[in-house]
């Protein structure tokens, strides 16, 4: 029997939510999906829109965005320039024929453990469902 | 001695070969300083002539265009055996340019929009008494020039403004020449140097995205100010703002910076973070006044969108051995 696809997640978490509440799941010990390799950003506004290419062009199944709470960003308006870029990014990279299932963001307070678990585990379940990344259009493999 | 120069076309429109006569009289010196070899466009050179030069024999060769077919890879192969300096020329040669938006499909179905099934569905061979001609492969996939060769230098530019194409040609002649892999150009973004700067305001935000044809356009105004999806924040300085002049907005021609490795990347942060909303339906509205994101920013560049890199091809180098890699 071939193994199960096991996709591979980047994540970008924001240093003052979402990234403590990866840490409160840790201490909390909740089991989640192992599939994430978390880089921790000062904000969700630092995510520059080449790192989610990158990270695509260099092998993610997915990419994940964690930020603050509308209205609760350390830096005031970063999560909202996270959001507006995310929106744009997913539009064009459906054109260029990847699936917008794989470029995700999430508001994760730094008191939900709870919530990195579940939308981790949603989002490696996701993705085994969609399989493995499909070379981008008009590249021949 | 003067230097041996060659020029050639691949995957362009011919612009970039216009734009050498852009520089009126003072081509002339230009050709007083040099000896072309090959420039099968303006005059009748052969291509087994130019085979039979030997290895490293030409100075420099300036070759515009993507490479697109099977001709065309082979053409810059030889161009890159006799060339001590390969220099890409204009956006098609530096990042993929306008026929670059091809790989948003396949050359099957770029074929098949064009001729369909019909009876001028192009032979790929064709065969008479013993002689055979063969068309050239389409590739699946446009290619800036150093995905086939090592290139030295970048020219950009659709096509490079006679400006750049001078001090270019200058830096190359007189033996000062800059670190291999440069781009010949300032290397700022044009906001830098936008003669509407100082009417951009601090905080911009805008609520409303629309295409030129969509609105009178004031003249002295910044562009992204009157909600113009302008690409100058995210493109390399160097063509004298001569579209916004013209009161049209950047369309990114001269693609990156030095700092930046994806000019798509980098162009949508540029027009995503100045939109002035902070909620989901709201921010989708005004997107929707940039109907083609891909086109847009990758106007020029799709081929070097970090997505479509293929891993490192193994370039032969002039010498027959493995080129290092290319990238810039």
């Amino acid at each position: 029997m071939p193994e199960e696809f096991e996709p591979r997640v980047v994540a970008f978490f924001c240093n003052w939510c979402t990234y403590l509440a990866a840490d409160l799941a840790g201490t909390s010990r909740l089991k989640y999906a192992p599939n994430a390799r978390i880089i921790r950003v000062m904000c969700s506004g630092r995510v520059d829109p080449q790192f989610v290419l990158e990270a695509l062009a260099e092998g993610a199944d997915g990419v994940l965005i964690g930020g603050c709470h509308p209205g609760d960003c350390h830096y005031q308006s970063g999560n909202y320039k996270a959001l507006r870029r995310f929106l744009l990014l997913r539009r064009m990279v459906v054109q260029l024929g990847i699936e917008p299932e794989r470029v995700h963001l999430e508001w994760i307070s730094a008191a939900e453990g709870d919530r990195v678990r579940a939308v981790i585990d949603k989002m490696v379940a996701d993705l085994k469902r969609l399989g493995p990344r499909r070379p981008v259009l008009g590249v021949a493999s | 001695m003067k230097p041996k120069v060659a020029f050639y076309w691949c995957a362009s429109c011919g612009g970039c070969e216009e734009a050498v006569l852009d520089l009126y009289e003072d081509l002339l010196a230009v050709l007083d300083a040099i000896e072309i070899v090959f420039w099968p466009v303006a005059l009748d050179f052969k291509e087994h002539d130019f085979a039979a030069m030997p290895e490293g024999s030409v100075d420099i060769a300036f070759v515009n265009g993507a490479i697109r077919t099977s001709d065309q890879k082979h053409m810059a192969t030889l161009l890159r055996e006799k060339a001590k300096v390969v220099v890409a020329f204009g956006a098609c040669a530096q990042l993929g340019g306008i026929p670059g938006l091809a790989n948003l499909t396949t050359a099957e179905e770029i074929l098949h929009d064009v001729y369909g099934d019909a009876a001028t569905m192009p032979q790929t061979e064709y065969r008479e008494d013993g002689v055979s001609l063969a068309l050239p492969e389409l590739f699946d996939q446009v290619l800036p020039l150093d995905r086939v060769v090592p290139v030295e230098y970048y020219v950009p530019g659709c096509p490079p403004t006679p400006n750049i194409i001078q001090s270019a040609i200058g830096a190359l002649l007189s033996g000062l020449a800059p670190v291999r892999g440069s781009v010949l150009a300032p290397d700022h973004a044009l906001c830098e140097e936008c003669p509407r700067k100082a009417t951009r305001p601090v905080d911009l935000a805008i609520e409303r995205l629309r295409q030129v044809h969509e609105q009178l356009i004031d003249s002295e105004t910044c562009l992204l100010a009157q909600g113009v999806p302008c690409l100058g924040p995210a493109t390399r300085a160097g063509c004298g703002t001569r579209c916004i002049r013209g009161n049209m907005p950047c369309t990114g021609c001269f693609g990156p910076t030095g700092r930046v490795r994806d000019y798509g990347g980098k162009a949508l942060s540029a027009i995503a973070s100045i939109l002035s909303a902070d909620e989901e339906q709201e921010i989708g509205r005004i997107l929707e006044g940039l109907p083609d994101p891909a086109g847009t920013l990758y106007r020029y560049s799709l081929p070097s969108c970090s997505l479509t890199r293929k891993p490192e091809y193994t370039h032969v180098g002039r010498n027959g051995k493995p080129a290092e890699s290319n990238h810039h």
